[in-house]
């Protein structure tokens, strides 16, 4: 093999000299230094994310086990802003009393678990795909459970790494058939070689339940709620952005690519999870007053709504599911910074205590409502373009009932959002949450995803530019 | 090869186990057996990879590595699973699965 080819792997190779060089900074730093190591972290990350925008090669290494595609560079590339932005949320939270002496654990699993996405992503074979899946998971569940004295966070914890090691295992099984049937685990030569026979239906399935739990579709959703609320909010906001998003972009190439011949099989199976998950997501977001939790639901609704994408197939569909996932990651951050701000500093996170918000914070209400609004749909913003698009892919393929279905649930979806508006503008108390100063990196942080918001919304040549680079069946 | 056994005799066993797994993880209460039902899952899933290469593709490696690496990953995620549980010991004096459901509505 030739080494000089290993540049192409160069966004992981530098995460991980990142990830070696803050192990380092922890060892050898006294505990003084160690809270001038949050910035170095944040400051060292922030130069692996303009690194990854500097022009690559692409290609494949190890014999195509990793390989390496525009539309991978674009994925990660939105990863890492998404991660940054995490990072620069975080930052109140880390620099509590309780949290003093662990800070940098924060960094390195959360840089890890983003390594392990990276991996997945690139993946050419299921192997890697699988080592890349358990780097992103388990490192995952030690950062829900961070809060180690707080009974909630370890129970979000022990749920996440059960379900993930046993979504994991269903996955796994499913590979073992696919290895069985074909003979190989690269993805190039299993394309070729599928052939709709029953035992491959089956792998299909128990694949697609695998990543399905990660993406939390109905009925693997049973985790989701509980864990979004257990977990510490910045780590939820990581946990249903980021890793949401790399799940979410891993299914649809695989199946538009190694699946491609299983399509008959698995197109009428993504048509009732689609519409399963958008229906119960709805529903159960109207009744929570836990924001979080709330946020968790809106969460599983969205993913219903990003499955119409894959239904439909195609070039343009792929290209819409992309597009969805960038509004999704902006916009999704955008309230989890609010809603992480207000946590950090008062404690409260149910709906009923946003209740005359804009009285006293008129400049976090804003941003809350551009985020619901986008991730609602309204108009101007990004994620009204980002549902038109993916109803259109559908609607392309003449599945007119399913864009109704869709659009019935985007009305009902409008519904919740505008609780939480109501509950911040309209309702006037006597004694709001009082005024938040936020620290500057936090306000950045909100800055950049309104920017995102706004700009994705706005500027049509993003989109054009996802639709060259997208594939379809 | 060994005589007289042939692959499906060695598809059966895994199936059982993976479906047992499965079993034990809805059932069971206690969270040390639902880690140990998943235990279950992952070795059938190694049987398998194993099995495949050994009758069906003698001359290919990939389901013993694979094997190998979900062995080690196997280990990396019940040492995780269990310092959560310990912590869950540690706050609640059990590790009962009903212990562990604080967040209900």
């Amino acid at each position: 093999m030739d080494i000089s080819n290993i540049i192409i792997m160069r966004n992981e190779l530098s995460l991980i000299v990142v990830v070696l060089l803050l192990l380092m900074a922890e060892i050898f730093s006294s505990k003084n230094a160690r809270y001038m190591l949050l910035n170095v972290a944040t400051g060292l990350f922030a130069l692996h994310t303009i690194l990854g925008f500097l022009p690559t090669e692409t290609g494949e290494l190890f014999g195509g086990m990793y390989r390496s595609t525009p539309l991978i560079i674009l994925m990660k590339n939105v990863l890492n802003i998404g991660v940054l932005v995490v990072l620069f949320q975080v930052q109140g939270w880390l620099k509590k009393p309780e949290n003093n002496n662990r800070t940098l654990e924060f960094y390195l699993l959360t840089f890890s678990t983003l390594l392990g996405m990276s991996y997945m992503i690139s993946a050419g074979d299921f192997l890697m795909l699988y080592l890349g899946l358990e780097l992103a998971t388990i490192p995952m569940a030690t950062l829900a459970a961070y809060d180690v004295y707080r009974m909630k966070s370890t129970e979000a914890g022990i749920k996440l790494i059960l379900l993930a090691a046993l979504s994991s295992g269903i996955m796994l099984y499913g590979i073992s058939l696919i290895y069985g049937t074909t003979g190989s685990l690269y993805f190039n030569e299993v394309m070729g070689n599928l052939q709709m026979n029953p035992l491959q239906i089956l792998a299909t399935v128990f694949f697609i339940s695998g990543l399905g739990f990660k993406i939390s579709l109905v009925p693997f959703h049973l985790w989701t709620a509980d864990v979004y609320e257990g977990a510490p909010t910045n780590v939820v906001g990581y946990l249903s952005v980021v890793s949401k998003g790399a799940s979410v972009f891993v299914l649809v190439a695989i199946l538009f690519t190694v699946f491609k011949e299983m399509a008959p099989a698995w197109n009428p199976l993504l048509m009732v999870m689609a519409i399963a998950t958008m229906v119960i997501g709805n529903l159960f977001a109207i009744r929570q007053q836990n924001l979080q939790r709330f946020l968790a639901f809106s969460s599983i609704a969205q993913a219903g709504f990003i499955l119409l994408g894959m239904i439909s197939g195609t070039t343009y569909g792929m290209a819409t599911v992309i597009y969805f996932i960038l509004v999704y990651v902006f916009s999704n951050l955008a309230a989890f910074g609010v809603v992480s701000i207000v946590k950090n500093a008062t404690g409260k996170d149910n709906i009923d205590d946003y209740n005359g918000f804009y009285q006293t914070n008129p400049m976090l209400s804003m941003v809350m409502l551009l985020a619901l609004f986008s991730l609602a749909g309204i108009p101007p913003l990004a994620g009204f373009f980002g549902k038109f698009f993916l109803f259109a892919a559908v609607a392309e393929q003449g599945m007119y009932w399913l864009v109704l279905i869709a659009v019935i649930n985007t009305i009902v979806s409008l519904y919740y959002y505008l609780l939480v508006v109501k509950a911040i503008f309209v309702v006037r108390v006597d004694n709001p949450i009082e005024p938040i100063k936020g620290d500057l990196l936090a306000r950045m942080g909100l800055v950049i995803t309104v920017i995102g918001i706004l700009i994705i919304g706005i500027y049509s040549p993003i989109f054009e530019w996802v639709q060259s680079v997208s594939f379809g069946l | 090869m060994i005589e007289g056994i042939g692959v499906t005799d060695f598809l059966v066993v895994s199936t059982l186990m993976f479906f047992i797994g499965i079993y034990g993880f809805v059932v069971r209460k206690n969270l040390i057996t639902i880690l140990m039902s998943v235990e279950l899952m992952l070795n059938a899933v190694n049987i398998n990879f194993v099995v495949f290469n050994k009758y069906l593709y003698p001359d290919l490696l990939q389901g013993y590595m694979i094997s190998l690496f979900v062995i080690g990953i196997a280990a990396a995620e019940a040492a995780v699973a269990i310092a959560i549980i310990l912590n869950v010991y540690r706050n609640l004096q059990g590790i009962d699965i009903e212990h562990v459901n604080t967040m209900k509505h």
